[in-house]
């Protein structure tokens, strides 16, 4: 995903000569084809990501909209003041790019796990968060963000999968609505739309009807989308790859409690720090309760309470 | 004169909403009425090509504020509101205000926001400068070193970093809370051009501000300072960083000034 994230914005670089590179020296084999073709757009700040956010917001408080690249966890949280003070406090149009959702970064550890990232953003009213599922999605949301004038985090997953169902679409703010059934309801953020599908499979080898829903963004957030859907389907399983607190299924459930709705509401996410524990993405998602089966299999516990 | 009206402002306004940080205002007073009688190019405060000030030692913006009343970008009216509720001129400045071009307040970020307004300066072919006024303790900041690496290795000869250099910071001495000398060896090693001027010295710091060449290195002006300077009381005290003044401290630090003045 982070490839067609960089080629999309290289798309967008060749129609704006505001659109500006920075990065923190990463993304080796990512970053090249931009840096070549527009080397004075382009500065590898060095490992300084601080610095890198206050460059940025100098640079967008003259026009241009700089694009801030690094691993999600450096990108947001080592900068965040700088974030909040800089782009945010002034309204200015530094997108901040963050490779690595949840835990694609395997075997390197927790340093490198974006766990909690999507919480900090979205904690921040004018931050937008555009959270893609696959490639084709991201494309679509670095050409429909192009003009939104303040902030925006881009959290880009390592992964390269594509998810046929979603067909690349992307509108701030709304939910897509990938498969319909009343029986329960499977809201995903991201890259874990693909579990979700996945998992609603698997359900309905059992006869049971699962809506999927993926979300992409939040502020503006798909609040009216969450709360039809859950107006009419009491059960729903959040799935997504970050802290069980302050992502998605935090975002669910404060969308639960404020219209007043009756759902009994399950989050499957991370929940606690992963320590000491190496091993590939898969190893891990087993571990944390991110497979589909074990998304399936939390669904039939919820329903299996909510028939007692 | 300019620095004494800012000094006024300073002493009048924080008096008025009874706040501190009047140490670190009188501290910069001769540095902005330099960079505002003189240095700074500016057509208006909202011409894209004027010269940028970021006040990086956010903690002094009256100062800043009475500087741009002086020179009528700030209004009296808007001026009279300062910390009052609903007004956007509280104690440390936002861009919204007219005048001010980065909010600052957070120590470490404003030589960082330079960095950019320099680059893109030089990316737009624009001769415009950038000027920010940083404190001595705020160089404890690890971030801020990151900027100064960074400016010197990209040689922003159009950036200039203003050191107001006090000696002091919220609880104590700086070469006893975190000591910082050699100061302008440490700028000299990270590769600026490094000049030191006598803080209130004001026609030696606008010959220095205004003759700071074009070279190849992005430039430092450490300029040694007073802190509380023009109030005898205030000077070099710790206690000044934070404490209002009570009325008879009012009238004694104005009558100070006017006696300076005449």
């Amino acid at each position: 995903m982070r490839t067609a994230f960089i080629h999309s914005l290289v798309a967008l670089a060749e129609r704006d000569p505001r659109v500006v590179l920075l990065t923190g020296d990463l993304g080796f084999t990512v970053v090249e084809d931009f840096a070549e073709r527009f080397p004075d757009r382009f500065v590898n700040v060095g490992v300084a990501e601080q610095n890198m956010l206050g460059v940025a917001t100098g640079l967008a408080e003259a026009g241009f909209i700089p694009f801030t690249y690094s691993i999600a966890t450096f990108a947001t949280m080592r900068p965040y003041e700088f974030i909040r003070n800089g782009p945010l406090l002034h309204g200015l149009p530094v997108r901040v790019i963050g490779v690595g959702t949840g835990l694609d970064y395997g075997v390197n550890g927790i340093t490198h796990y974006a766990l909690e990232d999507v919480a900090l953003m979205r904690v921040q009213p004018k931050m937008m968060v555009v959270a893609p599922a696959d490639p084709d999605q991201a494309r679509t949301a670095v050409a429909a963000t192009s003009e939104v004038l303040g902030p925006i985090y881009f959290r880009v997953g390592k992964g390269a999968e594509s998810i046929p169902e979603l067909g690349g679409r992307f509108s701030p703010g709304r939910a897509e609505l990938l498969r319909d059934g009343g029986d329960i309801a499977i809201i995903a953020l991201g890259p874990a739309t693909r579990t979700a599908l996945d998992a609603a499979d698997l359900l309905a080898q059992t006869g049971i009807e699962a809506a999927v829903a993926s979300v992409a963004s939040f502020n503006p957030s798909p609040t009216a989308d969450i709360a039809n859907l859950l107006d009419r389907i009491p059960v729903a399983i959040t799935v997504e790859a970050h802290y069980v607190n302050g992502g998605l299924g935090s975002f669910v459930a404060e969308v639960v409690a404020e219209h007043g709705l009756g759902v009994r509401l399950t989050r499957s996410a991370v929940r606690e720090m992963p320590r000491a524990l190496s091993g590939t993405q898969q190893y891990l998602l087993e571990h944390y309760g991110l497979t589909p089966r074990m998304v399936a299999d939390s669904a039939l516990t919820s329903l299996a309470l909510d028939g007692s | 004169m300019l620095a004494t009206k800012i000094r006024k402002t300073i002493l009048t306004q924080s008096k008025r909403a009874n706040v501190g940080h009047i140490g670190s205002c009188l501290s910069i007073a001769d540095i902005l009425a330099a960079l505002y009688g003189g240095v700074l190019r500016f057509a208006s405060p909202d011409d894209e090509d004027r010269d940028r000030l970021i006040l990086s030692k956010g903690h002094a913006a009256l100062a800043l504020f009475g500087a741009l009343n002086a020179i009528g970008v700030i209004t009296d009216d808007l001026l009279e509101t300062f910390c009052s509720d609903g007004s956007p001129l509280g104690t440390h400045p936002e861009h919204v205000v007219p005048g001010i071009d980065f909010s600052t307040g957070s120590l470490g970020l404003g030589l960082s926001f330079g960095c950019g307004a320099a680059l893109a300066a030089r990316m737009q072919n624009s001769d415009r400068r950038v000027f920010v006024i940083v404190s001595d303790a705020e160089c404890n900041e690890g971030a801020l070193w990151e900027s100064v690496m960074f400016a010197a290795h990209h040689r922003l000869s159009n950036l200039t970093a203003i050191v107001d250099m006090n000696g002091q910071q919220a609880l104590g001495y700086t070469r006893d809370v975190l000591d910082l000398s050699p100061l302008e060896g440490r700028w000299r090693a990270f590769g600026w051009d490094v000049h030191c001027v006598d803080g209130h010295d004001r026609v030696a710091l606008e010959s220095t501000l205004s003759e700071l060449d074009d070279g190849d290195a992005p430039h430092v002006v450490i300029a040694k300072t007073t802190f509380g300077k023009g109030v005898s009381f205030m000077e070099s005290q710790i206690s000044w960083h934070y404490w209002p003044m009570t009325d008879d401290q009012f009238l004694t630090a104005i009558a100070e000034l006017e006696a300076q003045e005449a």
